[in-house]
Formats: structure tokens, sequence, C-alpha cells
């Protein structure tokens, strides 16, 4: 059964795709660790953390699209789980830390102890263990999602009244991560992390392997999704997205199909943010941002929602495009980002996927090959992407909502 | 008849300040003193004004007065102290006119908290006596915010002339404050001023209470207990009122954001994500407006705000709708697409505004009716917030005027109902999704005119307000205007009365966690539209 | 196919940024400038890396440094924490900055921190901060807790008759310390529990009435009453505006402020406010030869004659100059040179005083204590007869009382237990 949904998702399109993270995964540390600095085609170790955290952001941006893409619930809050699930990692390094803190405490972190804390609070203990932070790191996003989208779905909050509360969500997250009474470190958060799993956070292997875990937990998650959106479940998620009411008549349990896809989605979000944070050496609530939330979804739209490349090309696009303006012009990055935005939702509704989708239909009608049937990636594309009916036809104004 | 007897007090009072201060007071002194002001170091200045008040000379007073408004000036190129008023230089002492102060040298004499303080003492009992009523209360209201011995006389002297009720309401209760703040008045005069101060001085009642109760002896105590114990659970009454007064104004404030959304969101289902950049848009026009003012004619400052308001409108409705006309439309349908592009048109408008105005804050100034408080019974309610309560009712109303009574409003429900059966019934469907639009935009203009009084004119200005002003428009049941009123003031009353319990953070937690329950109690907010065009 | 293509090409172009050309001696010494030039920060810092330009300059044109031109490097982080250390990384490995300026808020220094440590850069860090660090890499060129908010609560209890005290805050680290400190300062000094008021309110808070009559309410139960403010940024307009309307003067309770100065009141008319207080190392209105040039330099620099200057801009100033001391001193940009050579070095603040970097990289300054005027300038009314060295770690915080910085040999150590006498177990420490 596994095996055969398994079969099912590795079409080709996915097969590349994760034979691709597969690689760099190898070649990238590889490249940085082996060939000598000033030799061609060494990489740099600022590079590597840099493409890291792309791909960490591209791995938040694919579970977006899982219930955004497929499922048609656009949630503004998708970057609370990722920062949860950072928060779980950085707690657990955090306490790696030990008496190497400022204070030389044993157990507490250096802003407990001048804050005049006492003792650790209690959902602090267990986060010394890596398991336990593993699997918190899965759990306090899945838990919050799974209670959120049980709320929210059963009562049949959709469209953009879900989006808003997602919104509220993760905005009333930002506030309470600020409280310095809440022991999450205020808004500096947690920082100057030494150790994981008894490697120094700084070596430059240990962000290989952090660059290599990230393509993995990426190659995964593509192969997660694409057997999601393969399976019969994920045809019914595509028919949720396009006709919610017609689908519920037909006798399925709507609200159950969203709560799948929402909480798997923010499993897939926190392990991101898990894999985020050693990378970047720092969470803070600024990470439960709303703008931050709404720049996932850009990715998301760049790349070609409801598509499994879409979002990864978006993220890392998107991404590099910040860090080099925000280098190279940074009076014009905002500008340069808002113009994106506006020619993305108006030009480019499908995103650069979709793009290239037409280019290739275009030049494969120029070449008049009617006899040929359609190569069977395209024919995968075209049931992937499942043509949003909003998106179809033309653009005038249409009655609004 | 008046002058004489002004006159006669005047004597009467510069001989009792003789008397108390056993003749230090040289009135010939006066000018050198006041000269002597321009060398003196902050804590000389403070000798020369206790030497000045000594005098008792009401002479003084000018000089007084000017050196506390910051008016008393040096002359670099003489030397001379002067008083500057107007742009015009005066004899601190004769008043004399010395010429304009346009060309002159002058370096300001400066003062700090403490000499402030007492030369407000010094020139309440040197005014005491003036013929101006207006001059006579603020100087007993200085006297009660200062008491001292040499009070209580003057204090005495003056009530015997006052005519004046009002004055001499404050004279008793200055008196009545001195008298309890003293040590060694008698216990029965204490317990006699009780009464008048628990009565007359206002909110501070308590405050001069309770500084009297430590001192006091166990009979006048009991007296100041018992007025204590009246006064406090008179005041609980009244800080709940303030209370729901604090709401309301925050609750105004949110309506103001929220309104243009409720229509661009609420009737057109544009997730407008720019919105809180028209707020912005609007206050810097504020901005634009006064400065042009300070520049070529300060006299109309009063009536920036007047002049702002339509302008604001105008702007921000124009850009409005050339926002519609060339982004949304393209996007009617698919509302949640509406959110990215105007997500990224908000980033524009703020980077835009950045490197126009800069980053940092825009000085805008409350004009002289939207500064200051006024008490009303037990509640002390400041003017801007005041106003802004009365701005929101009023653009509140003016909107359900036009969506319901001009033909350009019915136009616009029809558009929003039943686009198609609109269009065939002739209507321009295209203009009349650029005017609402518009219309949304102009009134986040005018909202910004507003805010512009009470917060930080600066590029981030719109993005405080975007997320409350959506949680408004969805708590209160989009496309209801009634709702958004609603929504709005429940919303703001919710959050002051959490505030005091919660503190202000976890307060603003709760009510986001509240909208969200609430909401899945009642997906489509508290007034939910109800029929067909519901299910989309 | 398209997905290989497009990381690829990612890939390459990113590669061929990052190649910079070989280091040569004729080369412009580089400075990193790390600001946020959007986001929410962008309100204060701009004018920084305003000023870092300025600097640079003036420093260009009296014929650089060592013979080399000087070259700034603008990045933006954005007000975004992790991008901060993304771009600190950036500048030192991709720009190969010699000195970086930059950073705010504290959690922009938290951030990168670490990747100063590892890549052994220097950051010179120019705001009033909460204390409780010292870091090898890292210049504190602004005010510790000694050298503002003490200083303050000294003048208003013995200057003002303070009894009462409203600490009020907006909720981050820096104010929290620098409550905690104070709070333990006035516990000290005999203040009862009950005359301690303290509060906190969330970023860019706006709404201030309810706040605002509960300090008035506290304020007039008889006993002389201050509020000591550490109220950040863009919700002190709104604050100030509501003292005002709510008839606070100065007089009756006088706010002090520790995050307010020029820049912050240019936003506003500050008329209702004459007399409130602020403390900082450093005032605009401060007539000293010193000051009046630097004024008038940037006036013309900015081209605005408008542009006022404040205390964190004075930190820059002193901060760069004992940059280009040191490097002048140690005859290289070398990190580990210049961390030698700068510890000692003097060089005069805009005051008419003498900065020196002290041991703990922390400087000397001396502290004014300004009442706010009607032109939004302030009139100092209090300064500190000496320099105050800077304290890296307070003695009012039991934690901390027995930690000291000395980032000279033999110590060498930005954490010494001095009753341990032994470098507070940092590896990272003992490392260097």
């Amino acid at each position: 059964m596994i095996t055969q949904a398994l079969l099912r998702a590795l079409d080709k399109k996915a097969i590349w795709l994760v034979a691709i993270l597969l690689a760099l995964a190898v070649a990238v540390p590889a490249a940085n660790l082996l060939i000598p600095a000033g030799q061609p085609g060494h990489v740099p170790t600022y590079i590597v953390t840099l493409f890291g955290k792309y791909l960490t952001y591209a791995m938040l941006a694919l579970a977006l699209d899982l219930v955004w893409g497929y499922c048609g619930i656009l949630s503004l809050g998708h970057g609370a789980f990722f920062a949860l699930g950072g928060y779980a990692m950085g707690m657990y390094l955090m306490r790696q830390i030990g008496t190497r803190g400022v204070y030389a405490h044993p157990t507490l972190p250096d802003f407990m102890v001048f804050l005049n804390w006492r003792e650790l609070p209690w959902y602090w203990q267990g986060f010394d263990q890596f398991w336990f932070a593993c699997l918190m790191i899965v759990l306090v996003p899945g838990l919050l999602a799974f209670v959120f989208g049980f709320f929210a779905f059963r009562s049949r909050v959709t469209g953009v009244y879900l989006s808003i509360i997602t919104q509220a969500m993760t905005f009333a997250l930002l506030l309470a991560f600020f409280r310095n009474d809440m022991g999450f470190g205020g808004n500096n958060g947690l920082t100057d992390f030494k150790d994981i799993l008894g490697q120094p956070v700084q070596a430059a292997t240990t962000r290989g392997a952090l660059f290599a875990a990230s393509a993995i937990a990426l190659a995964l998650s593509v192969l997660v999704c694409s057997m999601i959106v393969n399976s019969k479940l994920g045809k019914v998620m595509v028919a949720v997205r396009d006709a919610e009411s017609r689908t519920r008549f037909l006798g399925y349990r709507v609200e159950y199909v969203k709560l799948f896809a929402f909480t798997v989605s923010a499993i897939m979000a926190g392990i991101a943010g898990a894999l985020y944070v050693p990378q970047v050496g720092i969470i803070n609530p600024g990470e439960f941002e709303p703008a931050n939330s709404i720049e996932v979804v850009i990715w998301t739209a760049v790349g070609g929602r409801g598509t499994i490349v879409g979002p990864i090309i978006g993220a890392v696009l998107v991404n590099m495009g910040k860090s080099y303006f925000t280098g190279a012009l940074p009076e014009l990055w905002l500008f340069a980002l808002g113009a994106l935005f506006i020619f993305v939702t108006l030009f480019l509704p499908k995103g650069i996927v979709g793009l290239l989708g037409q280019w290739r239909d275009m030049t494969a009608r120029r070449e008049q090959a009617p006899a040929a049937p359609p190569p069977p990636a395209q024919a995968a594309v075209a049931a992937e992407r499942g043509e949003d009916p909003a998106t179809l036809g033309d653009v005038q104004p249409k009655p609004a909502e | 008849m008046r002058p004489t007897r002004s006159l006669r007090l005047i004597f009467a009072c510069l001989g009792l300040a003789l008397a108390l201060l056993a003749g230090p007071a040289r009135a010939q002194d006066i000018p050198g003193l006041i000269q002597s002001m321009g060398e003196a170091s902050l804590r000389e200045l403070g000798g020369i004004v206790e030497e000045l008040a000594a005098t008792g000379d009401s002479a003084v007073a000018p000089a007084l007065e000017a050196l506390a408004e910051g008016d008393l000036y040096v002359n670099e190129a003489d030397g001379r102290v002067v008083i500057v008023t107007r742009n015009r230089m005066y004899d601190p002492v004769t008043q004399e006119e010395i010429g304009p102060a346009a060309d002159a040298d002058l370096s300001r004499i400066r003062i700090n908290n403490s000499l402030r303080r007492d030369v407000a003492a010094a020139i309440g009992g040197l005014t005491l006596m003036s013929d101006n009523p207006s001059v006579r209360l603020s100087a007993a209201r200085s006297m009660r915010a200062n008491p001292s011995e040499e009070n209580l006389a003057l204090l005495d002297e003056a009530l015997a002339a006052e005519t004046d009720a009002t004055v001499r309401g404050a004279m008793e209760t200055a008196h009545a404050v001195t008298v309890l703040s003293l040590a060694d008045t008698s216990i029965e005069d204490k317990r006699a001023a009780v009464p008048v101060v628990a009565q007359n001085a206002g909110r501070e009642a308590i405050t001069i209470l309770n500084s009297a109760l430590g001192s006091a002896p166990d009979a006048l105590a009991a007296d100041i207990r018992s007025a204590i114990a009246g006064l406090e659970q008179e005041r609980a009454i009244w800080a709940a009122l303030q209370n729901v007064w604090f709401g309301v104004s925050l609750g105004s404030v949110l309506l103001l954001a929220a309104i243009g959304l409720a229509i661009t969101f609420g009737v057109m289902g544009v997730i407008n994500m720019a919105h809180g950049e028209m707020v912005m848009l609007g206050a810097y026009t504020t901005f634009v407006v006064q400065d042009v003012i300070r520049r070529n004619a300060p006299e109309l400052f009063d009536y920036s705000l007047a002049i702002a308001l339509p302008l604001a409108f105008l702007i921000t409705a124009l850009i409005g709708i050339a926002i519609e006309r060339g982004v949304i439309r393209w996007l009617y349908g698919r509302a949640l697409e509406t959110l990215l592009a105007t997500w990224g048109l908000s980033l524009i408008l703020q980077q835009t505004v950045r490197s126009i105005f800069g980053p940092t804050n825009r000085q805008v100034g409350n004009p002289s009716w939207m500064s200051g408080s006024f008490e009303f019974y037990g509640l002390a309610i400041t003017w801007n917030r005041f106003w802004i309560v009365i701005f929101a009712i009023a653009v509140f109303a003016a909107l359900l005027v036009v969506l319901n009574r001009t033909s350009l409003g019915l136009q616009m429900r029809a558009v929003t109902q039943n686009r198609r059966m609109a269009s065939a019934m002739g209507i321009r469907t295209p203009f009349v999704d650029a005017m609402t639009f518009g219309l949304g935009s102009g009134i986040a203009g005018l909202a910004g005119v507003a805010l512009s009084q009470i917060d930080n004119v600066s590029p981030n200005l719109g993005q405080g307000y975007i997320i409350d002003s959506f949680m408004v428009v969805v708590f209160g049941g989009v496309g209801n205007l009634w709702g958004t009123l609603v929504g709005a003031l429940t919303l703001g009353v919710a959050n002051k009365f959490l505030e005091p319990y919660a503190g202000a953070v976890l307060g603003k937690i709760l009510i986001l966690v509240l909208i969200i329950l609430f909401i899945q109690r009642r997906p489509r907010g508290l007034f939910a539209l109800k029929g067909r065009a519901v299910e989309s | 196919m398209n997905m290989k293509f497009a990381l690829g090409a990612a890939l390459a172009g990113t590669l061929a940024l990052s190649m910079t050309p070989a280091y040569a001696q004729d080369e412009p010494i580089k400075v990193g400038i790390l600001h946020s030039l959007s986001g929410t920060m962008a309100i204060s810092e701009t004018t920084l890396k305003d000023t870092m330009l300025f600097l640079i300059e003036q420093q260009n044109a009296k014929g650089g440094l060592l013979g080399r031109q000087l070259e700034p490097v603008v990045v933006d982080i954005a007000s975004d924490w992790p991008l901060a250390a993304e771009k600190a990384r950036e500048l030192l490995t991709v720009n190969e900055v010699d000195a970086v300026f930059g950073c705010w808020t504290s959690v922009c220094r938290k951030s990168v921190l670490p990747v100063f440590e590892e890549l052994n850069g220097l950051l010179f860090y120019p705001v009033q901060y909460e204390g409780e660090e010292s870091q090898r890499n890292v210049f504190y060129t602004g005010a510790s807790p000694n050298q503002q908010a003490i200083p303050a609560v000294d003048y208003l209890r013995d200057e003002e008759g303070v009894e009462r005290w409203v600490l009020a805050g907006t909720d981050y680290v820096y104010p929290q310390t620098t409550n905690k400190i104070l709070e333990q300062y006035l516990l000290d000094a005999g203040v009862a529990p009950e005359d301690i008021m303290i509060n906190y309110t969330p970023f860019g808070h706006s709404d201030w009435q309810t706040i605002v009559s509960e300090i008035k309410a506290f304020g007039s139960e008889g006993k002389k009453t201050a509020v000591v403010s550490t109220i950040n940024g863009d919700a002190n307009v709104p604050f100030y505006r509501e003292l005002a309307n709510q008839g606070i003067a100065a007089e009756d309770i006088p706010v002090v402020a520790f995050s307010v100065g020029e820049e912050e009141l240019s936003g506003f008319d500050t008329t209702p406010l004459v007399g409130h207080l602020a403390a900082w190392n450093y005032f605009m209105s401060v007539e000293t030869p010193e000051n009046e040039e630097f004024i008038t330099a940037w006036h013309e620099f900015i081209g605005s004659e408008d542009r006022v200057t404040n205390d964190p801009m004075e930190a820059h100033y002193i901060g760069f100059n004992l940059w280009v001391k040191a490097v002048e001193a140690a005859g290289s940009t070398d990190p580990d040179a210049v961390i030698d050579s700068i510890v000692g070095l003097e060089t005069p603040n805009l005051t008419g005083g003498i900065a020196t970097m002290l041991p703990n990289h922390h400087v000397t300054k001396p502290v004014l204590i300004g009442e706010i005027q009607d032109d939004g300038q302030f009139f100092v009314v209090w300064e500190t007869e000496d320099l105050v060295p800077g304290d890296a770690w307070s003695d009012f915080l039991p934690e901390s009382a027995m930690l000291e910085a000395d980032w000279t040999a033999p110590i060498n150590c930005g954490n010494y237990n001095t009753q341990t006498q032994t470098c507070g177990g940092s590896e990272v420490a003992s490392a260097n």
C-alpha cells in the first residue's frame, strides 16, 4: 500500500527534484569541505549557510503550498508554526550551552539569570534531550494546527475569515513571545548557541551537515507532498479547493480533509523552522510577525502555487533577490519586492512554473505535432496544477464575494 | 473706587511682607536683582527668585512670569536683561519698549523644574491682588499647589476683599489646603478645612487629604479618613465610567481606521492591505499642510486640520482610484490575490514616503482647540480624544448617508449585490467600482488626519493599524457598516477593561484569542449577512 | 529539469558574487555599515548610516587612513534580525570589511555577536544598552546603565526630591534589565516597595490613556512622584502627547527618559513638555567648539539645517575616531592588532570631555541631564563632575556583581569572576 503510494508519488518530476536535492545534500558540503578555498569549485561556508537557510524557507513555502495551492486554505499564519518549531530547537540549543553561559549557570539560560529567575520553568524541562526536542518540534506546531484547525474547520470558517484569524493567531503569539515573563527570552529571543548533538554549531562540518539535513528534509517533504497530492485524498483536497460545498454534498467530510492537510503542513513548517534556527543562529519573536507569513505566501505565489516545484523555486529566488538587494541596493529592496508582488499577481497568476508551462505549450503548438500525445510530464503538470477555476477565463471584473 | 482699593491692598500686602520678613525687601534693588539674573547660575537664580518674591512688590511679577514662560532674555550686546514678547524687547521692570528683538543677539535665561515651581509660587503670592479676576484665579490655584505659611496671611487678606464667586471658591480651597498642609495650624481649623477640601479640590482631594493624614492627631484623622472613604467610593464609580470613556475613545480610533476597510473589504470584497498606507498618506497630508502653514501663515494654524481634511480625502481617494484602475480591477473575484497585490503596493507606498519625507517622525501639532483636557463631572476628557470621537461619529453618519441616500450609494450597493444585473440596468460598473474604492481610500485618508493627532507620523504609521482594522471588520461582520461600529466599540471597551487587570500586552493577546474563539461561534462575524450572496 | 537549471544558475550566480578580487595594499579600507534602512527601526537607524557616511567622508578628506582611502559598504538589515546575522557574515566574508559600525537594538547585537566572534570581526555598537555583556570583538560606545539610568535617578531624588517612582518601559530586554537594576538600587536606598510601580507595554503602543491616568493616580498620593521611562522609539510620541493632554506638567510629575533624544522630539511640538527630562551622554545643545564644528559639518553634509544630532551619533563619532586611532597605532587594520591597541586610547568627545576605551570595551562618558525645551532641544540642568567609566556588569544585580570584564592580558576575559579569580567558564573566552 505504502510502496504503491510511494511509486505513484515518484512521477518523473518528483524523482528529478528528489534526486537533485539529494545530490545537493552531498555535493555542496563536499565542495565546501574537500576543495580548499581559492580553488575552482570551492563553495564558501557563507554560501553553504545561506543556501541552507533558503532550503528551509523552501520547505516552509512547500508546506504552505500544500494547504493553499492544493486545499484552498490561505493561511496567513504559517510563520507561527515555523517559529514554534524554531523555538523548540532553540530551547534544545540553549540547554546545550550548559555552564558556558556568561554567568556559568549550569541549567538556566543567561536571560533567565539576569531577570532573577530561580529555576527552570516546567515547559523548559526535557529540552536538554535531543529526542525530546525533536518530538516537540513535531508535536507543538502539529498540535496547535490540529486544535486550531479542528475548531475553525468544524465551524466552517472559510476564505478570508480563516486567513484573518490565522493572522490573528500569529499576531497573538508574536505579542506573547515578546513578553519577557513568558520565559522565551522576550524580544532578544534565543541566541548564542554553542553545540548541536555535541558538535560546535559554528564549525564548517556542522554547517555542511545542517545543509545536508535541510536538503534531505526538503527532499522528504517533496516526497510526502507528492504522495499526498497524487493519492485519492489529494484529489479530494483539490475538490475541496475548487468547490467546497459540492464536495461536502458528495459525502466527503471536508473538515477532516482540511484538518489533515493543515496539520501535516504545520508539522512540515515546524521541522523547517527547527532546521533554520541552528543555521541563522537566532530565533526571536520577529519570526511570528504577520508580515513574514505574508512573505511566505508571496514566495509560493511567485514560484507557482498548486505545484510541487513552484514554491521551492519561488522561495529560493525571492530570497536570493532579498540577499542581493539588501546588500547592493538597500534603498530599492522594498520597491523591487512590492513590484514583484504586483507583477506576479497581475501577470503570472500561476507563477514562474506556470509561465514555463505556458511557454512550453506555445513552442509545442508552434512545432505542430498534432498526432503526438502530450509528454507525460506535461500531463502531470496539468493534472497537478488542477486549474483553479477562479484564475480561468476572462479578467473582467466579476461579482465580488 | 477700585484702583484705590487695590492700591490700599498692595500697601497692606507690602507692609505685611515687610513685617513678616523683617526688612530684607529693598524695593530699590528690584532692577538690580532682575539684572543680576543675567549672569546667574541655576543655583544662584533660585536665590534671586527668593529675594524677588520676598520684596512682595507686584512690579517683579512680569519679570518672574517671563522667566517661567521662557521669555526673559539677556541681550548679549549690552548684557541687559529684557523681556521679549511678539518680537519686541521690553524692560523687565518698567515694561517700556526697548526695540525690536529681531536683530539683537539674545540668549534665553533658562530654568529647571524646581525653579519653575518656586517661580509659580512666588507669582501666586504677588498676583493675588491683581485687578484681573482670571489672574487672581490662577494665583489662587498656584497657591493651592504651593502651600506655605506666608500664603495663609495673604489669602486671608485677599478673601476679605474678594467679590468674584469663582475666585472666592478657589481662594477658599487654597486656604483650606494650606491649613491642612501646615503643621502649626489649630486642629479646629484643620477639621473645618477637611470638608472644604473634600468638596472643592476635585481629583486632587484624596491626595491632599492623604498627605495631611500622616501627621494628623486622632480626632482629625478620623475626619480625614471618613472624607477619604466617601471620596474613594465616588471615585470608583467615576473610574469605571472613565474606563468606558477610554474604551469609547480607543473604539473610535479603531472605527476610523477600519471604516474605510469596511467599504473596500466589506462591500467590495477586496482585501486591501494598502489600507494602512492610505491612513499614513492622510497623516502626511496633514503634515504638509501644517508645514506650509507654519512657513507662510502661522496664524492659520488652528485651521490646519480643516484644510487638511478635504485635501487628505481628495489625495487618498485619487490614489485609491488609480490603484483600482491600475491593479485591483484585474483581480475581482480573486479576493485572496488582491491581498498579495495590495501588500506589494503597501511596501512601495511605504518606501516612497520614506524616500520623500525621510524615515523619521514628522512633526504634526495639535491645534489649540485639540490640546489639553477638560473635566466633565468626575471624568477627565482630553480634547483631542473628544474631537476624534465626534469626528468618527460624523464620518460614520456621513458614510451611511452616502450609501443609503445618494444615487452613487444605490449604485454601489447594486453593483456589489449583483454586478451583471446592475450592468444590465445601465449602471457603469467600472465607474462605480472605482468610486467605491476611492471612497474607501478617501475615508482612510480622513482617518489619517485624525490619527496624526495622537500617533507618530512616520512611514510605519499604517502598519500599526492594519491588523486591528481587519479584526474589527471581521468581528463586526463583513459587509455591514453597523457591524463595524459595534465591533470597534466592543473591542475598544473590552480592551480598556482588560488592560488594568491583565496589562497592555496580555490584554491585547486576550482580545485576539477572544476574536478567534468568537469567529468559531459565528463564522461570519457579529452581524452576518444572510441570503445567497453569502455563499461564494 | 527547470528546477535543476534554476538552482544551478542560482548557485553559480551567488558564487560569482562571492568571488572577490585578491587583497591588495593600495585598495581602500572597507568599513561596513550595518543598520536597518527599512522596517520599524529605519526611523532611528537611517540617521546613523548617514552619520557613518559623513564620518568616512571627513576622514577621506583628511587623507584617509594609513594612506589608504576608506570605502563604506552599506547593507540594509531591514529590521529583520536573522537577516542581520546573514548580512554581518556577508560583510565579513564577501566584502571583507575591516570594521563594522552598526546595530541599534539589543536583539540585533545578540544576533550578529556569534558571527563576529566566529569570523573575528570588529563591531562598534553605538546605542545605550542594558549591559551584562562584554565581548572581545564588540566595542560598546553607547552608555551602560551606570552611565545613564543611575545618575538620572540620583538627580531626581536629590534635586527634585522624588520619593515615588514609576518605572515605565517597553517590554523588551533593555527596559527589563534597566528597571531590575533601578528597582534594586532604589530598594537599597530605602524606598518602600509600594512606592515603586513597574509597567510594561508592547512595542509601538499607541493608546496611553489608561496608563497615563494610572500614573496620574499613582502620583497623586501625597509623595513627590517621577516617571523613569524606558519606553522605546515609536511609542514615545503618543505617550508624551497623552501626558501633555492629560495635563501632567513637569513640575508635578517629571518624566525622565532614556530613549528620547532630539531625533524623537523632532516628531512633535514640545511646548507642553517643557521641563520633562532625559538623561544622555550628549545633547545637541551643548556648547563646545567640537560640537559646533560637528553640527555645522553635519548640516553641510546632509544638506539641511533642520536635521538634529543625537547621542548615538556622538557614539559613532567616538567609536569611529577610536578605531581610526587604533588602526594608526597598530599600523594595520588586522582585528587582533586593533583589539590590542585600542584599549586605553583617548579621543575627545563632543561635550568637552575625553572618551577613553576601557579594558572592558566600554568608554568613559559624562552623564548629562537635560530638560526638554520648547524648540525640541534639551537644556542641561545637571552633569556629572567626572567622566563615568562604563560598567559592563551591573553591581546591583546579584548574579553580575562579582563579574568584571577585562580584555587585556593577563585576564583577557569578558566575564571574569573576581571571587573565584577565574574566567566565567566560557570556552570561547579561554580559547582566545
